[in-house]
């Protein structure tokens, strides 16, 4: 049975730390929170290569293999091309399948960008893989992806 | 929203024909998930930055759909070509309506 206590009787370290992690662990899982899964960000890359094969390649995804702070994590990307008007890089799109909504960012290019490049920051809730899928102007789509570590999860916190 | 939503862009403000130069912008705005509860445990409704754009002489280079998993006081840099002197224009679009915009003109030699 818990000990029953004035207001103003001071609190052990143990108490003290108890609260602090349990503060920590709802910050982590808010609410307990339906998560986007690997099949759901499988379902979309292939509803954008529309029956087409997804090939490797072309991507470079730059991202930390251990966030500590899910909050801010920095992502930058850039797929080859050479951006000329008949050859060039249409669309890149990020999914996460361990964040609440699978979606991260879809990024839309034209030729007047030299390069399909661009650098951002997410929010990841847990540890989970990033995909990154580039759609280029003939249709060919491309896909990778890399696990990242979260630490303190970024859902919500 | 509580505080204000001001854009920041640094990039240079001249550069040689044909050379590509590295944009840079970061706009302040909590980017409310819509994911996160409040004491009372109701949830708080999204407020985002959905959508960003960057035009060049009224051309489109790059535009870019954010999902609530975009951080907070958004970041963002890409690079971008100066083919002749003109202005560069970047626009966000907020859930509630509101539009930011920023223009900066290049000089190219």
């Amino acid at each position: 049975m818990p000990k029953i206590r004035a207001l103003n009787e001071p609190r052990s370290r143990r108490e003290i730390l108890g609260g602090t992690i349990a503060a920590l662990a709802l910050v982590a899982v808010p609410g307990g929170q339906l998560l986007a899964s690997t099949a759901e960000v499988d379902e979309l890359i292939q509803k954008l290569a529309g029956g087409k094969k997804v090939q490797d390649g072309r991507i470079t995804l730059d991202l930390p293999s251990i966030a500590e702070n899910g909050l801010v994590v920095p992502l930058n990307f850039s797929v080859e091309s050479p951006m000329t008007a008949d050859d060039y890089v249409k669309s890149v799109h990020f999914f996460a399948d361990g964040n609440p909504n699978p979606q991260l960012a879809d990024y839309t290019f034209t030729p007047l960008a030299p390069k399909a490049s661009a650098q951002l920051r997410i929010r990841l809730a847990k540890t989970q893989n990033i995909s990154a899928v580039a759609v280029m102007s003939n249709g060919d789509v491309y896909a990778t992806k890399k696990e990242v570590k979260v630490t303190i999860g970024g859902c919500g916190g | 929203m509580a505080s204000k939503v001001t854009p920041r862009v640094r990039m240079p403000a001249t550069a040689k024909a044909g050379e590509i130069i590295e944009v840079k912008t970061l706009i302040s705005h909590e980017m409310e998930s819509g994911q996160r509860k409040d004491a009372a445990g109701k949830l708080i409704p999204r407020h985002i930055i959905n959508k960003f754009t960057a035009t060049f002489n009224g051309q489109e280079i790059l535009s870019a759909d954010w999902h609530p998993a975009i951080s907070a006081n958004p970041y963002q840099s890409f690079p971008v070509r100066a083919t002749e002197t003109g202005t560069f224009v970047f626009t966000w679009f907020d859930d509630d309506g509101s539009v930011y915009k920023s223009e900066h003109k290049v000089e190219v030699s």
